[in-house]
């Protein structure tokens, strides 16, 4: 392998705790011999979904070193949107995590408010928590999908997944236009309003989906081959977690009780009636798990949203779309997005394009973890464990 | 959760010597920062993850900022002497402000549930004494960003554990989110280039056309 990076130092050099349940695990798969294998993994292999690359040294089938190799899909995100106006850079945030284009635009549209001091009316608000909602119940359903077709389980479940996430893209593209590149979000509200008819369909697609997951979870939940797959693979501690900045899914997994949703009450998130699933073990089906219950958790709120959402305006009239410069300052605003804590930070210094433009990528910083997570595992499960983190390498390489 | 300024007043009380400035932010976002210098950052990040009160256990957000040389202008009274007349004038004066690399850590806690309180790290210059101190040992999740802040704006942070590029490939020159970068002039061109691709595009092939 031809490649040059440098060996890393070991977790104790680094002054973090050994990977959890190395010791206790049955030291199979090791070559006995001491000698150590390089494999390149990637970046076109079809479990690393996307151009993502994993330079692993094995012991035999057990991973003694793990390195995340990335940014094949780098297009310098930020530099761009630093030489274009703010809104110009609302389309490009559709395509970060392609998978939710609608929680990109949120997060980004939070951070102008926030900066700006604008106001979103509550038709647009609510509308923002329904699409929100939709959003998520699509990603986690594909998310468990290619976490089972990594496992072997090639199509069925990836399928179903994808038939329900069908008929949530078509909801998309009657209020959008677009299926995965929704561009709808503006500062201070949203693009245009509802189109007849559309939340009597989204009732429907709400009211189907329970069934959905009873089928999905029937399927799935007690089968003896992702039981013995995941449980005590890639266990998360709470502290490492803590410490490593972990959001999302992955965190509660990990048992933390931290949901932004709960903890910021952005938008109108302190109006729903919704619980916050946690995990004990922090392993790969505690994280496979929290996305089943999260599903549930989503069609409760969509539930609350579709009864309860007024008539108004949908975006603050004093919202500029054109000469729009901010004053000078800066803002970080933050959602939770399906993948994690997606924030924004932008720089303004009065002139129509951000100085500077940040995105916190959730899942680029999800795989800081990673190599932790593997250590001691054999190959077979850091292809599970990398499906568990749930990342979109468009989010990942900017 | 405490304001800026208490958090202030108790760090200079239990770490002295370090220097501490609040920048403003006139934004509605009103989210001001800490300026710490270099020497006593590290220090001051483990006691604001350790003060059992603020508890920030969670670094969620580094980034870099390219500062560019400006001139800030300052204004000065001055007495002259106007034909024989004292007078107090107002004369501008243009000061030089050099540039630097900025890294801005958005710190939260998990415990406590709130935050954020904005650290800001300022190097002495952009191009050689472009040092700053790692936080990677107090926050793991610092890890990635600041790889990402060494590949695209050319900090180095000492202390790091893993310090390479990141996004752009090993043997890449240059960082490419500065904001005086010059992109190569090796791109593939517009199959109808116009105006000043047209220029460069046939800049481009005279150069290819020698052997």
């Amino acid at each position: 392998m031809s490649h040059s990076t440098t060996l890393t130092p070991t977790l104790e050099q680094r002054g973090f705790a050994a990977a959890p349940n190395y010791e206790l695990l049955p030291k199979r798969g090791s070559s006995g011999d001491g000698e150590l294998l390089e494999v390149s993994m990637g970046p076109h292999h079809p479990s690393t979904h996307g151009v993502f690359r994993m330079d692993v040294v094995l012991d035999g089938e057990r991973v003694v070193k793990l390195k995340p190799v990335f940014g094949y899909l780098h297009r310098n995100h930020e530099k761009i949107a630093e030489n274009t106006t703010y809104l110009a850079s609302m389309p490009y945030t559709d395509r970060l995590d392609y998978f939710c284009s609608l929680t990109n635009n949120w997060a980004y549209a939070l951070a102008v408010e926030k900066l700006v001091g604008l106001q979103v009316p509550e038709r647009a608000e609510y509308i923002r928590v329904i699409t929100a909602e939709l959003t998520r119940l699509q990603n986690h359903a594909c998310l468990i999908g290619f976490l089972l077709q990594d496992m072997g389980a090639s199509g069925t479940p990836l399928m179903y997944a994808f038939r329900e996430r069908e008929k949530i893209l078509d909801l998309f593209e009657s209020l959008t236009g677009a299926r995965m590149m929704c561009n709808y979000m503006r500062f201070g509200g949203c693009r245009c309003d509802l189109p007849p008819g559309w939340l009597a369909q989204t009732q429907q697609v709400v009211n189907e989906t329970p069934r959905f997951l009873d089928e999905f979870e029937r399927l799935l939940c007690e089968n003896e081959i992702l039981m013995a797959r995941t449980q005590r693979v890639g266990a998360l501690s709470r502290e490492l977690a803590i410490n490593t900045g972990i959001t999302g899914p992955m965190l509660r997994a990990a048992g933390v009780n931290y949901d932004l949703r709960k903890v910021d009450h952005y938008g109108i998130y302190d109006r729903f009636e919704f619980k916050v699933p946690l995990g004990d073990h922090g392993d790969t089906y505690d994280r496979y798990m929290i996305r089943v219950l999260e599903m549930r958790e989503s069609v409760k709120i969509l539930r609350q949203a579709l009864a309860a959402i007024p008539d108004g305006p949908i975006i603050d009239p004093k919202a500029k779309l054109r000469g729009f410069r901010p004053k000078a300052g800066e803002a970080y605003g933050r959602i939770e997005a399906p993948k994690g804590e997606l924030g924004f930070y932008l720089i303004s210094d009065g002139s129509p394009n951000p100085y500077r433009y940040r995105v916190r990528p959730p899942s680029f910083i999800n795989l800081t973890v990673l190599e932790d997570l593997c250590l001691g595992h054999l190959i077979g499960d850091a292809v599970i464990i990398l499906g568990s983190v749930d990342i979109v390498l468009g989010e990942v390489d900017r | 959760m405490e304001t800026l300024d208490q958090i202030k007043s108790r760090l200079t009380h239990a770490l002295l010597g370090a220097r501490l400035e609040i920048v403003p932010n006139e934004s509605p976002s009103s989210q001001r920062s800490l300026l710490v210098d270099s020497e006593h950052a590290r220090a001051v990040a483990q006691w604001l993850r350790d003060d059992p009160e603020l508890c920030l256990d969670y670094c969620s957000n580094v980034t870099g900022v390219d500062w560019l040389e400006a001139v800030g202008k300052t204004k000065i009274k001055k007495t002259v002497v106007v034909d024989g007349v004292e007078k107090e004038l107002e004369e501008t004066v243009d000061s030089l402000r050099s540039g630097y690399l900025e890294a801005v850590y958005h710190l939260f806690s998990m415990a406590k549930k709130h935050g954020p309180v904005i650290l800001r790290l300022r190097t002495e210059n952009r191009t050689d004494k472009n040092h700053l101190p790692s936080l990677t040992p107090v926050w793991h999740g610092c890890e990635f960003q600041e790889r990402e802040i060494f590949d695209l704006y050319g900090v180095v942070f000492d202390g790091h554990p893993d310090l390479r590029r990141i996004l752009m490939w090993d043997g890449f020159k240059d960082h490419p989110m500065r904001k005086d970068y010059v992109e190569p002039d090796d791109y593939e061109y517009e199959p109808t280039p116009h105006d000043a691709v047209l220029e460069k595009a046939k800049k481009h092939q005279a150069q290819e056309a020698k052997p």
